[in-house]
């Protein structure tokens, strides 16, 4: 199978969507003749034309607003954020329009948008382009929210994203960009709401969704190397909708859980995954939920504190030594 | 505002702490890192540093006293700030140890606890905590989980609680103190004031794990006496060499260093006691990580010497006079004495002359070596002469080791104490 890297595998999945059907659009900030703010989209323009890849300007409230527009009349808009961070310029338009319009329209109207783009912390850029808008969003009903942590993941996921005809808000994340992993040339999707085991194990649950999948995987390699503690790692990949069973499977399996995520931890993604186990499956705990999130403050920039605000896998080894006890 | 400071989990086996001494009291400033005082665990006994800078408001656990892990024994604060109360949901500390008065003959019996099998309500009167699993499990094997004794934070019953009371044999009932009424002496005068008397966590460990090595892992014994005259002329000849060369090479060598040299060759030999009951498999241990016992005044320790295999007997005796010096300091870490394959026990000192050790598990097997002692022995012609010999025990896990493999070990290890110098190669 080819091994290529993160952002390989998003432009693949928008390559492959823009042959297969003609209504498929890239639109976005420096999406076309600048190949991309992080090349996401390098090469689109020259193989598929400026009518299929076009730049915008400078105005994210302008620019998705067209694109929420066009979704309504048949088209599937695939916009780019340059970061999410920059989402709440257009947050009328990403929450109240598209998250709506279906509801609102008693169903004749449907909003088949996908806005993506990085949504991390931890490159050193700031506390205003540092968020993670994926709880925030996804406390919404009539938006779905993904977040791939793989190539794998974040080809199948962009495609289900493309396809699917409510609007589906994609959170990649920089530092992942460079990953590179197996990927099928073959056309798959990776469904929208459905959790991934990306390690089996017996002790411990932790469950995780994007770039804090990877850091849970490194403190598990080291809780069973220097602990002999066997820990299943769950990625949600999608955030809305919530695969709640394959949570609560593992959950019934190992009976201890931590959760992580780069959110900050007030009302962040985790919270709610916590109240879904003690609510579904409180039976089934041996020891309270934890929680490893980013720290509690604006996203710092000092590199080396932000370093450590951001779930790693020393915290996380400690935090799940701590739900061990 | 203020902070309470529970007793941390010093170790991987921790369940409660004894706190030996405090160096701070109340109304003192301290600073990060400042040490606080001493706790003993399980396995050493360990400094406590300060995490949390200010004035000590209240210490809530006095010295002497033993507390689960969890459990608050100070706050720390501003100046002047009142001390908060510690939470509902930490236990009440347990009563400080009694104090054994020295001179007195009056016997001293500390009252009674009122019902030491942990009720369902604790002393305070507090709830017994038991997580949800280990109440469900609990409930399904008819245990009263809150009868037992939690292993996890704060006291709580754990599933790993319910899960040994279930596997414990019946006879394994309520072990309530005796309370066998036994006179005192006549005359007043003892050999010692009668005395229930508070145990540490090193003993408390002791009784845990060999109880459950006697009653859980088949032993069986094999024995072979060794021809150690050989072995008792070169450690003669090498010491005198040693200490000749003086400087860094001035290291004596011991009996005991010789034969855990000869055990971990006897290993590579033999792997097969190189290994582990692992529930559903045998775990075979690709390095020989040796632990001996060492006696201490209240009990004893078992540093380990990783990757024993690999090393010299020099480096061996060096790295052994290390680990019994931190074990009779107490300043063994918890990884110093963890992670072992094998262990090694001898008694040759105290003039035994023979004996069998429980096994240390999770290892297969445990040495047990006896004295070095002159009798009359029949050497190769016939001849009635005299001979050096040393019994060396072997107690083996049967799920693990059998007969035949276990003779082999002794066999080797044998050969290499009767010719020594098979250890150089």
């Amino acid at each position: 199978m080819p091994v290529i890297s993160y952002r390989e595998a998003l432009r693949a999945a928008m390559r492959e969507e823009l042959q297969r059907d003609e209504k498929v659009v890239l639109m976005g900030e420096e999406v076309a003749q600048f190949n991309g703010a992080y090349k996401v989209t390098e090469g689109l323009l020259k193989e598929f034309g400026p009518k299929r890849v076009v730049d915008t300007p400078i105005s994210e409230a302008g620019f998705i607003g067209l694109g929420i527009g066009a979704s309504m009349l048949g088209i599937r808009p695939v916009m780019e954020l340059m970061f999410w961070s920059f989402s709440y310029v257009a947050f009328d338009q990403i929450v109240n329009n598209a998250g709506n319009i279906r509801y609102m329209s008693g169903g004749l109207i449907n909003c088949p948008i996908v806005i993506r783009g990085p949504a991390n912390g931890g490159t050193n850029v700031g506390a205003t382009h540092s968020h993670t808008p994926e709880a925030i969003l996804a406390s919404h009903p009539g938006i779905k929210v993904v977040c791939p942590a793989t190539p794998y993941d974040a080809k199948g996921l962009m495609k289900a994203a493309i396809r699917d005809n409510d609007p589906v808000y994609v959170m990649e994340n920089t530092i992942l960009y460079n990953d590179k992993g197996e990927v099928p040339d073959e056309d798959y999707i990776v469904p929208l709401g459905v959790a991934d085991v990306k390690r089996t194990g017996t002790d411990l649950t932790i469950v995780a969704h994007g770039r804090a999948v990877i850091t849970s995987l490194k403190a598990a390699e080291i809780l069973e190397q220097e602990h002999g503690v066997s820990v299943e790692v769950v990625d949600l990949r999608s955030i809305r909708p919530l695969d709640e069973e394959t949570v609560l499977a593992s959950v019934r399996k190992t009976h201890r859980v931590l959760l992580v995520e780069e959110n900050k931890p007030f009302c962040g993604v985790d919270a709610q995954v916590a109240y879904l186990i003690q609510s579904k499956a409180f039976d089934e705990l041996d020891a309270p939920i934890h929680r490893v999130s980013s720290i509690d403050a604006p996203q710092i920039y000092c590199k080396r504190l932000e370093d450590q605000q951001l779930p790693n896998p020393a915290r996380v080894v400690a935090e799940a030594l701590k739900v061990l006890a | 505002m203020a902070e309470i400071i529970d007793m941390p989990k010093l170790s991987d086996t921790m369940s409660v702490g004894t706190l030996v001494k405090w160096n701070v009291q109340e109304g003192q400033t301290v600073a990060f890192g400042d040490i606080l005082g001493e706790v003993e665990t399980d396995k050493a006994t360990m400094e406590l540093s300060c995490t949390v800078p200010g004035t000590i408001l209240k210490i809530y656990a006095p010295a002497g006293s033993q507390l689960p892990v969890g459990a608050p024994i100070c706050a720390i604060g501003k100046k002047g700030e009142a001390a908060p109360a510690p939470g509902q949901a930490a236990p009440a500390p347990k009563a400080a140890a009694p104090a054994i008065p020295e001179s007195t003959g009056i016997p001293c019996i500390p009252p009674a606890p009122a019902a030491s099998a942990a009720p369902a309500t604790q002393s305070d009167g507090s709830r017994a905590k038991v997580s949800p699993y280990a109440k469900r499990m609990a409930e399904k094997a008819a245990i009263n989980a809150g009868a037992l004794a939690g292993s996890g934070p704060g006291g709580r019953v754990v599933a790993r609680d319910v899960a040994a009371a279930a596997s414990a044999p019946a006879v394994a009932a309520p072990a309530g103190p005796v309370n066998v009424a036994v006179a005192p002496p006549a005359d007043g005068k003892g050999i010692q004031p009668d005395a229930d008397v508070p145990v540490g966590g090193m003993r408390q460990t002791i009784a845990r794990r060999l109880l459950e090595s006697k009653v859980t892992v088949p032993h069986f014994y094999l024995e072979v006496e060794v021809d150690a005259a050989p072995l008792m002329a070169m450690r003669e000849s090498l010491n005198k060499r040693l200490a000749e060369a003086g400087g860094a090479d001035a290291v004596k060598l011991s009996v005991n260093d010789f034969i855990l040299k000869a055990s971990a060759e006897a290993l590579r030999r033999v792997p097969a006691v190189n290994a582990s009951w692992a529930g559903t498999s045998i775990r075979q241990h690709s390095a020989v990580h040796l632990s001996f016992g060492v006696a201490l005044e209240d009990g004893l320790v078992t540093p380990v010497i990783r990757d024993a295999h690999a090393k010299t007997l020099k480096d061996i005796a060096v790295e052994a006079k290390s680990l019994i010096g931190k074990a009779r300091s107490k300043k063994l870490t918890p990884g110093e004495m963890s992670g072992s394959t094998f262990t090694v026990t001898n008694l040759g000192m105290y003039g035994v002359t023979g004996f069998f050790g429980i096994i240390n598990v999770p290892n297969a097997a445990i040495l047990s070596v006896g004295a070095t002692i002159k009798k009359p022995v029949v050497d190769a012609h016939d001849r009635l002469v005299v001979g050096h010999r040393m019994v060396i025990g072997l107690s083996g896990d049967h799920r693990v080791v059998d007969g035949a493999n276990g003779a082999q070990f002794l066999q080797a290890l044998k050969q290499l104490l009767e010719e020594p110098a098979l250890m150089l190669i």
